[in-house]
């Protein structure tokens, strides 16, 4: 059988002689890696930064060439992939999710003259910056107008993993919420999944049953939608503007658009002003977007409220975690006046008054 | 005849896959360049290879000795990710350790670990006759939630922010590399090592021999007095201990710490392994490589030729199925033949 493989290589080889010159030689100026954690089909997560992959290449057309892998475990694997993207040529490599951060870290420090950007993490070196999204602004947004939208006053929450950055986004939502409507309770299903679309029905169920007449998701399915469709309740979409899946519950959706980062990043490296950076794009960078607002069920002044809310973030006069802010505990986490900085938002591991249930950890 | 599928399995894969290719439109030579070969390029990619083989031929060796006894564990993937934990703790609870005793006192914690996990379907089945494969199934999805519980909680990195990981673990608690500049580790070593010693007990030892008549005729085996129960116990506390083994090289060598994510299902990428090196030592040793190789193809032609990521998925199930069919279509003929005058309808 090894000697049959053996002939078998050697006629490939040989055969590859012709195919190999038959391929044009790569003219591009940078060829751009990509790691994804999921699928591109995903409508989630994955998806979103995969359109921001295609918006390097219709931005910057012939300079740039980019590649992808996609479901790569953060296991073992990570390294190899991103090794193997180096390897390849790619001037600049993008590795979007946080369990990529220590495989990424080695892998640069091999590679020191290529660029590396990793999504979500908080180590970084000379050749590696990091970036995420202000997420929360959003979320922030979205608890205002559940405040207007509901009657129970009870928003079911659909929740991935325990980990800061879904926390961040569950306080906010609570914050918003309590800014139009003080008695406002959220109540958390975590499914421990980004994508279980058989959980996260069951859980935005088990929410609705339980009196939730708004349901919120931080996982990427849209199954919590089609179910809070069914049962005719509203809802926020994930990551994308998923209307179309509940034209009847979408009020509107936190958009990751990852396009105008990755547009920057590339050309900075093309120009060679690439440097290390830690970048925290929120609805002011347009990282973070707001989905049109439905005006088939929100009425024109929840719309107007929503969008003025938008504009103070952007503009710097409303920050969602500005005091004061008291913990589920009873203890002050922010006094009035004063704003939660950037570590303790990177690292929350608390929920704010109003939420129930006990964080699992 | 015991080489004939495998070889020729993988010889109709090839063929098809050329002719897939082809129709989609790629320089099909190519795609299969890039596939099997390209990845072996140069030593890094030969050492990848063994480091992707290590943990499935550590689990498949161990399922393969128990499905040859009829017993089916297809719970790996748990027994794996307990042996993990079990191990993975001491380097949790001493991130500073520094002592020459931590990493074998690890490994041996591993395979205690996974044996511990393979003892609870062991009980159950010879206690209260409960079919193993499912007990051994369930008990899965216990240790990943168990896994879960522990990164987001009390195992968390004291100065990681919160987030689902581990400390990473001290040089005391990593497994040495074997080729510098490589992943190499010990593991490999390990994983040989468990491969000629379930040979040795296979063909050589009496335990061997039990399995094997246990598992072609219960009843003979009963009336030559071997306790099946003992078998039963044996060879899932073995799979159980190999397993756990797995894991806790996973952690300590290429991973280096416990995340939320430790193994992408070799457990039970395994039990092909096990089936398409035919439940034999050596054959899992050749069979574990092939199945990595193509982990590591489809990689390549993902960064290098843009291919969709399912390529690796649709050469491993293509594989698997040629290897099914052959085997069937060699040891029985199809015959045609016109349909029976029709039976009486049953009433």
């Amino acid at each position: 059988m090894k000697t049959t493989l053996k002939i078998l290589t050697a006629a490939l080889s040989a055969l590859l002689a012709f195919t190999l010159t038959l391929t044009p030689a790569a003219a591009q100026d940078l060829k751009i890696g990509f790691v994804y954690v999921g699928p591109i089909g995903d409508h989630g997560w994955t998806y979103r930064h995969n359109e921001g992959r295609r918006a390097i290449e219709q931005a910057l057309g012939g300079r740039v060439e980019t590649t992808f892998v996609e479901s790569v475990s953060e296991g073992q694997d990570a390294e190899r992939v991103i090794r193997k993207l180096a390897t390849e040529g790619n001037g600049l490599i993008f590795t979007t999710s946080f369990g990529y951060m220590n495989s990424t870290i080695k892998v640069a420090r091999q590679f020191p003259e290529i660029k590396f950007e990793h999504a979500t993490g908080y180590k970084r070196a000379a050749n590696v910056s990091t970036y995420i999204g202000r997420f929360y602004e959003g979320r922030y947004v979205c608890g205002r107008i559940a405040g207007r939208m509901s009657k129970s006053g009870v928003v079911g929450y659909v929740a991935s993993f325990p980990i800061p950055e879904v926390v961040r986004g569950i306080n906010a939502f609570m914050l918003g919420m309590q800014s139009v409507r003080p008695d406002a309770r959220i109540k958390v299903v975590w499914v421990n999944s980004w994508y279980d679309p058989g959980k996260e029905s069951d859980a935005a169920k088990a929410l609705i049953d339980q009196g939730a007449d708004i349901i919120a998701q931080h996982t990427d399915s849209p199954a919590p939608l089609q179910v809070a469709e069914s049962r005719g309740v509203f809802a926020f979409g994930q990551a994308s503007d998923n209307r179309a899946f509940a034209p009847k519950a979408h009020l509107t959706a936190i958009i990751n658009d990852w396009a105008p980062y990755y547009i920057d990043r590339a050309r900075a490296v093309l120009d060679g002003t690439w440097e290390k950076s830690d970048v925290w794009g929120g609805l002011a960078t347009g990282m973070v977007a707001m989905a049109p607002y439905n005006n088939d069920l929100m009425p024109r002044d929840v719309i107007n409220d929503a969008r003025n809310i938008e504009e103070a973030i952007k503009h710097r006069r409303l920050h969602p975690f500005a005091g004061p802010i008291t913990r589920q505990d009873g203890t002050l986490a922010a006094a009035k006046g004063e704003t939660l900085d950037d570590k303790t938002l990177l690292s929350m591991n608390w929920y704010v008054r109003g939420v129930e249930g006990k964080l699992p950890n | 005849m015991v080489l004939v599928t495998p070889a020729l399995a993988l010889a109709l894969t090839l063929l098809t896959g050329l002719l897939l290719f082809g129709a989609m439109g790629y320089a099909p030579l190519a795609v299969l360049f890039h596939f099997f070969i390209a990845p072996l390029a140069d030593l890094y990619g030969v050492a990848e290879l063994m480091v992707k083989a290590t943990p499935l031929v550590l689990c498949a060796v161990g399922l393969a000795i128990g499905f040859r006894a009829n017993v089916w564990n297809i719970g790996a993937e748990g027994q794996l990710t307990v042996g993990a934990l079990a191990g993975g703790a001491l380097a949790v609870w001493f991130p500073d350790g520094a002592s020459p005793l931590m990493l074998p006192a690890m490994l041996l914690l591993g395979i205690a670990g996974g044996m511990a996990w393979a003892a609870v379907p062991a009980f159950l089945k010879t206690r209260f006759g409960a079919n193993e494969i499912l007990t051994s199934l369930m008990l899965t999805y216990v240790a990943v939630l168990l896994l879960s519980a522990l990164v987001h909680g009390p195992w968390r990195d004291p100065g990681g922010y919160n987030f689902p990981e581990t400390v990473l673990f001290p040089p005391a608690a990593t497994l040495p590399l074997l080729v510098d500049g490589t992943r190499l580790h010990l593991g490999a070593l390990l994983a040989v090592a468990a491969v000629i010693a379930a040979w040795f007990l296979l063909a050589r030892a009496v335990f061997g021999f039990e399995v094997k008549v246990i598992g072609l005729s219960p009843a003979a085996a009963d009336y030559a007095g071997m306790s099946a129960a003992r078998i039963t116990w044996l060879v899932l506390l073995l799979s159980g201990g190999l397993a756990g083994l797995a894991g806790i090289v996973e952690v300590t060598g290429p991973i280096g710490q416990i995340q939320p994510t430790i193994s992408p299902g070799y457990g039970f990428t395994a039990i092909i392994v096990a089936f398409l090196g035919r439940l034999h030592p050596l054959g899992i040793l050749v069979a574990g490589h092939i199945l990595a190789l193509s982990y590591l193809g489809g990689e390549t032609v993902q960064v290098t030729l843009g291919l969709p990521q399912g390529i690796a998925g649709v050469f491993q199930g293509m594989l698997l199925f040629f290897l099914l069919a052959c085997d069937v279509l060699l040891k029985y003929r199809i015959r045609f033949s016109a349909p029976a005058a029709s039976p009486s309808k049953p009433a």
